[in-house]
């Protein structure tokens, strides 16, 4: 049903201008038939014009059994926009990869428009697609729309967060294992970790299918598995030779700029020190149709990085430097180690605070030991450089002298 | 003789009701004072999951979020427009 328009929003429409799209745009086409979009319009000129946000935070929305998916929001000027005086977020979970069929992405934005404000993020940065404003009474309608269509709410609060991957073996050539695989797996495995919150503070995986990692999983996922290999880089000398031949500066793009300085060119070959090979990429993203990851190919696991919210950023550190995953994912041992991780945080972890927070605070040594994990070489804060992993023998050896 | 599902979640939801407006449980918090309550019988990975679960679907319990996700009994929060 068309709504007519109540505001004036001069600030707003500046953000039209330009070449790029526009939210404003977006938002006001969404207004022409939504009341909670028209309203939103308001309210933010109003922000802009007094540089005060007008939202509170509601804490206990949610659907019926489940401690995710729902993140409560109101306005404080209920009076003034009634119609987004609540005006939550849902967070559905994507498939693997962010594949649709148009016709279901029909049904999600008809179940929006019949239930919501209409507007979406797709997708959000947890990988979700994200609904943007309901009422509390629309919540339980849009669930039970949801699964019956076939989708169910993803992550929010201390709970795993909806894993999400790169589009892995159905698009790329470089993707080590198959990322959608294990990521529907993990969704499946850890449903009630999902939706029932138990743990300090969010746990993120993200898969990314090799070192690209195109999800920023080391970056952002408490629990990184980023595709590798451990074999030699697959080399076709011909097309390296056209390569050179079509102007590529061999020595200076590739050989130079190799963070392990494991390559040489001749001029007709290149010759590669695998031994000494970071995994970067590098050589093989400009070279893709001469360069290729090895043949034995698996995942690296990772743990600890996030993003600076309640504190800063971090990076992950290597947990397991390899490890083949394949079918069936059931009997792979990295459940058992996660869970283990998964109680020591839960056990001695503080309030809001990361897994990744929580080693820097015990120490890497102290948390394999209590995980049940072998140190091993490859667990470096930075490759080659800095092992904070104490070998015990060597402080006895230091006592017998 | 196994520990029973329902005294575990009687003595879940008495705690967080004893301590409403005072303490805010989380779900390791209600398993950490389980198992001091009822010793080896008690299972954080099965029973007690099982026990949360069941108390927030029955509705005695809430998921809340603030800053951290708790266990609450079911109130009106104060954010709350009408």
């Amino acid at each position: 049903m068309p709504v007519e328009k109540k505001y004036e929003t001069p600030l707003l429409d500046q953000l039209e201008t330009g070449e790029w799209p526009s939210f404003v745009k977006e938002i006001k086409a969404a207004a022409e038939n939504n009341a909670m979009a028209n309203d939103l319009l308001g309210l933010l000129e109003q922000s802009y014009r007094e540089k005060i946000g007008h939202w509170k935070h509601g804490g206990i929305v949610g659907v019926m059994g489940y401690g995710g998916g729902v993140i409560g929001r109101y306005t404080d000027l209920p009076d003034k926009y009634p119609a987004i005086s609540h005006f939550h977020t849902m967070r559905v979970n994507q498939p693997a990869g962010w594949f649709y069929t148009s016709e279901a992405l029909r049904t999600l934005c008809d179940i929006w428009d019949a239930h919501g404000s209409g507007l979406t993020n797709m997708h959000g940065s947890t990988g979700d697609i994200i609904f943007l404003g309901t009422r509390t009474e629309e919540l339980e309608n849009v669930f039970s729309k949801l699964t019956a269509a076939g989708f169910d709410l993803g992550g929010s609060g201390s709970d795993v967060r909806t894993p999400s991957c790169c589009c892995g073996k159905a698009r790329c050539e470089w993707a080590c294992y198959d990322t959608m695989g294990l990521t529907y797996y993990i969704t499946n495995r850890y449903q009630d970790e999902l939706h029932r919150p138990a743990f300090p503070y969010k746990m993120k995986f993200k898969m990314s299918g090799c070192p690209n990692d195109c999800v920023a999983s080391v970056a952002r996922a408490d629990i990184s598995i980023i595709g590798t290999w451990r074999d030699e880089i697959q080399v076709n000398q011909e097309e390296v030779r056209n390569y050179a031949k079509s102007g590529l500066d061999i020595t200076k793009e590739i050989a130079m700029l190799c963070p392990g300085k494991c390559i040489e060119w001749d001029g007709n070959e290149i010759q590669i020190d695998n031994s000494n090979c970071r995994h970067c990429m590098h050589c093989i993203n400009l070279m893709p149709k001469a360069l290729a990851p090895g043949k034995d190919r698996g995942a690296a696991i990772l743990v600890g990085s996030k993003a600076p919210i309640v504190e800063g950023a971090l990076l992950s550190s290597v947990l397991v430097p390899f490890i083949k995953l394949e079918e069936p994912y059931d009997d792979l041992e990295i459940w058992e180690v996660i869970e283990n991780m998964w109680d020591i945080w839960c056990e001695e972890g503080k309030n809001r605070e990361r897994i990744g927070e929580f080693i820097q605070r015990v120490g890497l040594g102290n948390f394999l030991d209590a995980i049940g994990l072998e140190p091993q070489p490859e667990m470096v804060a930075f490759p080659r450089d800095n092992p904070y992993v104490f070998y015990e023998e060597y402080f006895e050896e230091e006592e017998d002298q | 003789m196994a520990l029973d599902i329902e005294k575990v979640k009687e003595a879940m939801y008495k705690l967080v009701k004893d301590s409403a407006g005072m303490k805010k449980w989380k779900a390791t918090d209600l398993h950490k004072a389980c198992e001091e309550l009822f010793g080896d019988e008690y299972d954080k990975r099965g029973i007690g999951k099982d026990a949360i679960k069941e108390l927030v679907e029955e509705g005695k319990l809430v998921y809340t979020y603030f800053g951290g996700s708790y266990l609450e009994i079911p109130h009106k929060e104060g954010a709350a427009n009408d």
